[in-house]
């Protein structure tokens, strides 16, 4: 298979489809790199083992490095290609992951990807490399990704900063909801075509807030943080990553649905069972989860309606404020159009969201937004003025260097 | 530089509490500062530190051996009798028992089984083929291991020697061979060993059987030095080589271990229950103290995490 | 029907009618009301210390307690040397026995909270200490329960053993706990998830701070009636406990990565686990025998219940 340029592909891809669990990540994507072989993958974190040194773990990428003298060997090699990307580095190969700071460790990562043993590397996957990257870090890898790209090399560059792509691709594919809907020279980018050909952000960072009072909770969360429910029980946890934060998988529909209740429901240490299936169906009803029966195991509803049941665990207790992570992450559409309605009515009731998304549509929809980036907020949006077009200015506007 | 980072002090808190321990011992008993008194002293330590290898390469994949007492004891006494009257008998019967400990590697992991519960089970399979075998004690100890046992090299006591040996082997394999890497990535990020193309299931069953293979030597070693066996010679093996990996730096979890260290705290804990005896403390307390002294330095290790921690927060 | 083979604990029943009848076919019905009262009475045991051991197994992997044993070695020692003998100091000796549970339980929550200790290590480390106090306590001389306890601990009421009918309103108080209780829902969503559990406003440290607090608790009683049974506390009284512990959850289908516990279950194991001792006497089978059997059934149990590594 060959691109319109004629040269030989390195990798085609026809109607890909990817699902993580109930998130459907790809449907139907075709995609063609060329030209090449082997590939090199950089992703978030993780993959790196944080016991071993800089070298043991090029080791584990490279089988080749290995007999007599194999330390010194990998050693050369990382360093080489540390060099190569990141001109004074200053990374000791020597030191263990777990000492590294995140930047460093992304800077590992992302030479390994490109080291080379035995076999040459053709396509390296870089998924947002420039992360927890500074400034000066990302141009110089940017860099390298020319000159790589120049002698041969492909990369597929995954970012949502604008410049990024402008600066250092020659072709760029835009996706939304899983598939490709704008593939042109990199050069014909511009925020306001990609808006016209988008409609809403795949991958655009937003957080946003509906709220017709002024909160007056604190809170903190991040990625891999542990959140604890305060204990004037004001605030309660929509989960969106469901298997994580979410589902007791061994559990029926009805004791994943009242387990934040449960103090609300139980007398003398004793769950009153009758009242917490009055509430539950209740629930079932209003929130219309598609069940016969409330004692059937969690697992056995969609994850639509698994969703469902957990923004009724939140919405069934008494808090004034529910926080919700990006709960309608993988639900199809049917379900957040109930559950949309839903928020709405809760909303008018007078309860406060506050809504983590990255969905242009639910951010949207909201009285107040504030658009995050890189950890700052970098605008507050209210009323009127929350739309499409503002949220994505603000998600790509360039830092002031 | 990293002058004392949190990998140095690692090292240094066994090394140090070692070298303290021994010190005290000295001044207590001035006897023991000769080439026979290191000997007494140390000479316990060799299985010992074998049996600490042994749990230091289990728990390298975060898993747990609570059969390392029974299973040393039940190795005695296959080397007693078997390896003594039938050798190749008995070697079979070992080599029968490092293939069934790289069985249960693989098993555990495939089966996604909780290692505790499985070698405690097993703990009670070595306990009642131990018995079996040898109801009271008795058995003998083969030549050839004796004569090794009891060697007098010249200058430095066998113990020492074998001390030494044992740690410049176990911390070649693992933390110097490009295998050994493979097998520590294991416990540190399985996902990732195993996308870049690397069998869990071997990897595993690797570790394991050296493991089993080091208990072994475990075993063999007391005999050698015991000169008989019987079923409950190494039960507190268990707790032993579990808190001298902990002792030495090693981790619970994280694929983190130090071999070298492991010997260290093998040495250690080996030179404690000697120095707790000529300090005349009574029997009764000198069990519980094996336990405090694994919290001790539990708590002790905690300190050093959050000062890693804030290195790196840097 | 199909519903009753669904339940979990239906195995390990079955497999102890089964046992029970083999035994019996062997000794030729001699002394099956004997044989009867004898498994309720070694059932009881296992299954004060098993409840305890279930609700910590429970509360998901990795937790375990190690240190039955030494509580209850210590828990009998303490109260028999208390009591000395005498019949109005029994509340003393009731009393002492659980304050030492209670305090067990807070040591070993302490290290696994405070100085962040894996459970199995803390429990393993504390059993050490434990066991010393208990050894130093004990003097080496053994003291005798005071009668109305020793009379109490072995006679029967009704025909079934006075320590079973304390064990079954333990076991009854368990299953409204586990089943009916909050407390119960909370264990057990900590122990499907953590995490999830935590977010959804479950107090995971009271939690499991009372868990350990009860299993220690139980174990101190437990050492406390098997030394009035036995009249007197032994050194090595808990050693065989710690399996049996285990055993009897694992068998009685208590999922062993957490978040489902079984009561009923636990005393179908149990009568199982003694019934298959108690076989291989009455077929002569050595100690030896007896601990291998033991082992090899509980692996080939949890290999059984097991699922594959998800890829």
């Amino acid at each position: 298979m060959t691109t319109q340029a004629g040269i030989a592909d390195v990798i085609a891809v026809d109607g890909a489809e990817k699902s993580f669990g109930a998130v459907r990540a790809l449907q139907g994507v075709t995609f063609r790199v060329s030209p090449g072989e082997c590939v090199g993958l950089v992703g978030h974190n993780l993959s790196l083992c944080p016991n071993l040194t800089i070298t043991e773990n090029t080791r584990i990428t490279h089988r080749a490095l290995r007999g007599f003298g194999w330390r010194r060997r990998g050693e050369a090699l990382i360093r080489a290609k540390l060099d190569e990307i990141f001109p004074a580095h200053g990374i000791d190969p020597g030191r263990t992951i777990a000492s590294l700071t995140i930047a460093q460790r992304q800077m590992v990562e992302i030479a390994t990807a490109f080291s080379e043993t035995d076999e040459p590397v053709k396509l390296v996957i870089l998924d947002e490399p420039t992360s927890s990257l500074d400034a000066s870090l990302a141009s110089q890898l940017l860099a390298f990704v020319r000159k790589f790209v120049a002698a041969g090399g492909a990369v597929v560059l995954i970012s949502h900063i604008l410049g990024e792509i402008l600066s250092t691709a020659d072709r760029g594919a835009a996706t939304k909801d899983g598939q490709v809907v704008a593939e042109r020279p990199a050069t014909e980018f511009s925020t306001d075509s990609l808006v016209a050909a988008m409609g809403s952000v795949g991958r655009a960072r937003g957080a946003s807030r509906s709220a017709r009072d002024r909160p007056s909770v604190a809170w903190f969360m991040g990625e891999g943080a542990d959140w604890v429910r305060p204990r004037d029980n004001k605030v309660a946890l929509v989960a969106g990553d469901r298997n994580v934060d979410g589902t007791m998988p061994l559990w029926s529909i009805l004791k994943n649905m009242t387990i934040t209740l449960l103090p609300d429901l139980t007398r003398l240490g004793l769950v009153r069972e009758k009242d917490e299936t009055g509430i539950a169906q209740g629930w079932r009803d209003r929130i219309e989860v598609r069940t016969q029966n409330m004692d059937n195991p969690i697992l056995s509803l969609s994850g639509g309606n698994q969703q469902k049941v957990l923004f009724a665990r939140a919405l069934a207790t008494r808090s004034p404020v529910v926080l919700m992570d990006d709960p309608m992450r993988g639900v199809d559409i049917g379900t957040k159009q109930e559950v949309y309605a839903m928020l709405r009515a809760e909303a008018d009731k007078g309860r406060t969201f506050v809504w983590y998304s990255t969905e242009m549509d639910e951010v949207c929809q909201c009285d107040r937004v504030y658009v995050f980036r890189e950890g700052w907020i970098v605008a507050e949006l209210k009323g009127a003025d929350v739309n499409e077009e503002n949220v994505l200015a603000a998600s790509f506007a360039e830092q002031a260097a | 530089m990293r002058l004392l980072s949190a990998d140095t002090l690692r090292l240094l808190v066994p090394a140090l509490s070692l070298a303290v321990l021994l010190a005290a011992v000295f001044w207590l008993q001035p006897r023991t500062m000769s080439y026979t008194g290191l000997n007494l002293l140390f000479n316990l330590a060799v299985p010992i530190a074998l049996a600490t290898i042994a749990q230091m390469l289990i728990m390298m994949v975060n898993d747990l051996d609570l059969s390392m007492g029974t299973f040393v004891s039940f190795v005695a006494c296959v080397t007693a009798t078997f390896l003594n009257t039938d050798p190749l008998i008995g070697v079979l019967i070992l080599a029968g028992c490092i293939a069934l400990y790289a069985a249960l590697g693989v098993v555990i992991y495939l089966r996604n089984l909780p290692s505790i519960v499985v070698t405690l089970g097993m703990s009670f399979v070595w306990g009642g083929l131990a018995v079996l075998m040898l109801p009271s004690p008795g058995g003998a100890s083969p030549e050839w291991i004796r004569w090794l046992m009891t060697s007098k090299p010249p200058l430095v006591p066998m113990a020492i020697v074998a001390s030494v040996v044992i740690a410049i082997v176990a911390h070649w394999l693992v933390m110097r061979s490009a295998f050994g890497v493979v097998l520590r990535g294991v416990g540190g990020n399985q996902r990732s060993v195993e996308r870049a193309g690397w069998s869990i299931v071997r990897a595993r069953a690797a570790a394991y059987a050296l493991a089993g293979f080091f208990a072994v030597l475990a075993g063999m070693a007391l005999v050698g030095l015991t000169t008989s066996a019987d079923a409950n010679i190494a039960l507190r093996y268990t707790l032993l080589s579990t808190a001298g990996v902990i002792l030495g730096g090693g981790e619970f979890v994280g694929g983190r271990v130090s071999p070298v260290g492991a010997v260290i705290g093998a040495l250690t804990l080996t030179l404690a229950a000697s120095f707790l005896s000529f300090l005349r403390i009574p029997p009764d307390w000198q069990i519980g103290a094996q336990g405090a002294i694994l919290i001790l330095v539990l708590a002790l290790r905690l300190v050093l995490n959050r000062r890693e921690a804030a290195e790196s927060a840097k | 029907m199909t519903a009753i083979f669904s339940k979990p604990w239906i195995w390990s029943f079955l497999a102890t009618i089964a046992v029970f009848i083999a035994t019996i076919g062997f000794t030729a019905g001699a002394s099956t009301l004997g044989l009867a009262q004898a498994a309720l009475t070694f059932a009881a045991f296992s299954i004060i210390v098993g409840l305890g051991q279930m609700f910590v197994i429970t509360l998901g992997p990795g937790n375990v307690d190690l240190s039955i044993p030494a509580t209850m070695t210590l828990s009998g020692t303490v109260a028999l040397k208390l009591m000395d003998t005498n019949n109005d100091l029994i509340l003393v000796g009731i009393l002492s026995a659980l304050a030492i549970g209670v305090v067990v339980g807070i040591l070993n929550y302490g290290l696994i909270k405070l100085l962040r200790i894996p459970p199995i290590i803390a429990t393993l480390s504390s059993s050490f200490i434990i066991q010393s106090t208990a050894i130093w306590y004990n003097r080496g001389i053994r003291i005798k329960p005071p009668d109305v306890l020793a009379n109490f601990a072995t006679a029967s009421t009704f025909g079934i053993p006075n320590v079973a009918i304390i064990a079954l309103a333990i076991s009854a108080i368990a299953w409204v706990l586990l089943e009916k209780g909050i407390y119960g829902r909370w264990v057990s969503a900590i122990g499907q998830n953590l995490r999830a559990a935590r977010l959804a406003g479950v107090p995971v440290d009271g939690v499991r701070f009372t868990t350990y607090v009860l299993c220690a608790t139980l174990a101190a009683l437990c050492g406390f009636l098997l030394s009035c049974f036995s009249g007197g506390a032994a050194l090595n009284m808990g050693a065989e406990y710690l399996l049996i512990s285990i055993a009897v959850v694992v068998i009685g289908g208590t999922a062993v990565a957490g978040g489902f516990a079984n009561v009923p279950g636990t005393w179908g194991a149990s009568l199982f686990m003694f019934l298959v001792v108690s076989m291989l006497n009455t077929y002569q089978a050595s100690a030896g025998v007896r601990m291998l059997l033991t082992g090899v059934i509980i692996i080939a149990v949890i290999l059984a219940a097991s699922r594959k590594q998800s890829a």
